[in-house]
């Protein structure tokens, strides 16, 4: 017991300080690069973000919140506000249910089980842009799935990342709530792409529950099923946080696959905060604007982060 | 174990899945190698009448000098970022300081922040410095921002070395220096492969920063395949030879070493 918390908190008893100055000598410059490369920078874009540079020139006078403002009143972010929230649900939900099938499926002792895994993470070495050229071909409107749906006898074919229609599509000030049928395809792409990362997470789960614990339970008159409900998904709910929290974060900033793909879209139907913040910044050259969609961006990012790092410190410091 | 029925229906939705993961691959693969006139709308599931090979030179001919970019940028920033990952996971696993964990905190958040969020200051410094449009400036770029990730797969593989060798060589004199050249850089290369692999393909597929950092000539590749199939008439059979070169490298590391890109997976997703 004492052996093992003092390898958890290892710590090499300094001979000399000369060693402790080493180590925090050697650990300066990416303390330095931290420093300014992530804080001092978020803070200089806070800074921007409050300015009126928003042309080529730069312009640091002090407007206040004006840009976050116009921000929340124009009609393309509010729609991007609502693709983030539906891109969100639908890619965690799919690939957690998906990626939880999977696990399941290949934990039965299956033939060809390196195969399968191998095949079902492959598209993460990838990339998002190579990701989005061959799905955008896939659902080609008048190609690709589309082939298949007339052949099925679909009429009324989706146009996909060209529809505008947003079902079911409440009206909510200017803007329709629901989802747009054109991101329905931009979330299929992304599903492709990382439920195998799902899949690894929860085998790897489902490789370290350990078989006395079945046994237990089997002795004890459990059925399979009630193993299943009681025994092992309760033993993976820390992996299925972990994944909505790395899932969420990566649809929060989704930018090249929606670039590859679509683009804004017409209406803006399949339009990014990511996208928006590109465009506004460097096509449009509103800097100021700009850097309040990253804030934001930052913020959304945040919420979702800094209580699980901070969950995950203190369970450490723990042991 | 389950019943036979049960066992068929397994495999039945393994083979399922395994055709939804399958599928754009064989688009990818079918589409680049028809010709022009066959690379149509209505065709397009058909496999190609016969082969042709012409949109992969014409794709290399376009993709060549950007697929070179990638190579050195990628290469680059993998060593640099894996050296320095090493050295920080080891300060961290060995040489705990008071705060260290706060720091180590700091340092992580850095892995999860939207990039556009720095990117507006960092293309003020790197034109400041006059690295802004250059390889040199997106490697360090890629260094700075691998910084969290590569620091953090080190420390939990360091980790995983027992302090008692370390200590072994303490009482032999060994100090700071000495512990990590002698004793944990020969017994990292397991960590170095899954860093190695990891940052490689994070750095290769990289696209914001690609694109907002470097015009035209310095272009990486996912930048170039990107503007390939923004120009004027959609040549399909071109744009897959193109995608599946610029994925090539990539796939090609994830083949023949999937099981430590696997684990970097698993590692850089912090512990469960």
């Amino acid at each position: 017991m004492q052996d093992s918390t003092r390898t958890e908190k290892s710590k090499l008893s300094a001979r000399s300080l000369d060693d402790r100055w080493k180590a925090f000598l050697f650990l300066l410059p990416t303390l330095v690069a931290v420093a300014v490369f992530v804080y001092g920078f978020i803070g200089w874009t806070g800074y921007v973000s409050l300015t009126g540079w928003n042309s080529l020139v730069p312009d640091f006078s002090w407007v206040g919140l004006q840009n976050y403002v116009a921000l929340f009143q124009d009609f393309r972010f509010q729609s991007d506000l609502r693709n983030t929230v539906v891109f969100t649900l639908l890619f965690i939900v799919a690939c957690l249910s998906i990626g939880l099938a999977l696990a399941v499926l290949l934990d039965q002792r299956i033939r060809g089980e390196t195969f399968f895994r191998n095949l079902f993470i492959f598209p993460m070495a990838l990339s998002f842009i190579v990701t989005g050229v061959v799905w955008q071909w896939i659902f080609n409107p008048s190609t690709g799935i589309n082939l298949w749906l007339d052949r099925l006898g679909w009429t009324d074919l989706p146009v996909w990342y060209v529809d505008t229609r947003i079902i079911p599509g409440w009206e909510w000030g200017a803007i329709q709530v629901g989802i747009p049928i054109a991101l329905i395809a931009v979330v299929v792409a992304a599903v492709w792409q990382l439920s195998g990362f799902t899949m690894a997470m929860y085998l790897a789960g489902l490789r370290g529950i350990p078989d006395t614990l079945r046994e237990a339970a089997r002795v004890d008159g459990a059925g399979e099923w009630q193993i299943w409900r009681r025994v092992i998904l309760p033993q993976l709910h820390p992996i299925t946080w972990s994944v909505v929290i790395i899932l969420g974060h990566i649809s929060l900033k989704i930018f090249d696959l929606v670039v590859a793909m679509t683009g804004p879209g017409a209406n803006f139907v399949t339009d990014v905060p990511g996208v928006f913040m590109f465009e506004t910044t460097f096509r449009g050259n509103h800097y100021a604007q700009g850097a309040s969609i990253a804030v934001i961006m930052l913020v959304l990012v945040s919420i979702l982060i800094v209580p699980y790092l901070v969950s995950q410190m203190r369970r450490e410091e723990r042991g | 174990m389950m019943a036979r029925p049960g066992r068929i229906v397994i495999y039945l939705l393994l083979m399922l899945a395994a055709l939804f993961f399958l599928i754009p691959l064989y688009v990818m693969v079918a589409t680049s190698l028809k010709g022009l006139e066959e690379a149509t709308l209505n065709r397009m599931w058909e496999w190609p009448a016969t082969m042709q090979w012409e949109s992969y030179s014409t794709a290399w001919e376009r993709l060549a000098p950007h697929l070179l970019n990638s190579l050195y940028l990628a290469t680059a920033a993998t060593l640099l970022s894996a050296l320095l990952g090493s050295l920080n996971g080891y300060i961290f696993s060995k040489w705990r300081f008071r705060g260290a964990d706060t720091l180590f905190t700091l340092i992580l958040f850095g892995m999860f922040i939207p990039y556009q969020s720095i990117l507006i200051p960092l293309i003020q410094f790197l034109q400041t410095i006059n690295l802004y449009n250059s390889l040199p400036g997106l490697i360090l770029v890629h260094v700075v921002y691998g910084i969290p990730i590569t620091t953090l797969i080190f420390r939990n593989y360091y980790a995983g070395i027992p302090d008692e060798i370390l200590e072994a060589a303490q009482v032999d004199g060994a100090g700071f220096g000495g512990i990590y050249c002698r004793i944990l850089l020969p017994l990292s290369l397991p960590g170095f492969v899954v860093v190695g692999i990891w940052q490689f393909t994070q750095v290769w597929n990289e696209f914001l920063f690609a694109v907002t950092l470097t015009t035209s000539s310095q272009h990486p590749v996912m930048v170039a395949l990107q503007n390939l199939s923004g120009s004027q008439i959609v040549q399909w059979n071109i744009q897959m030879a193109g995608a599946l070169l610029a994925a090539l490298p990539t796939l090609i590391v994830y083949l023949l070493l999937g099981r430590y890109f696997i684990r970097g997976l698993l590692a850089g997703s912090l512990k469960g």
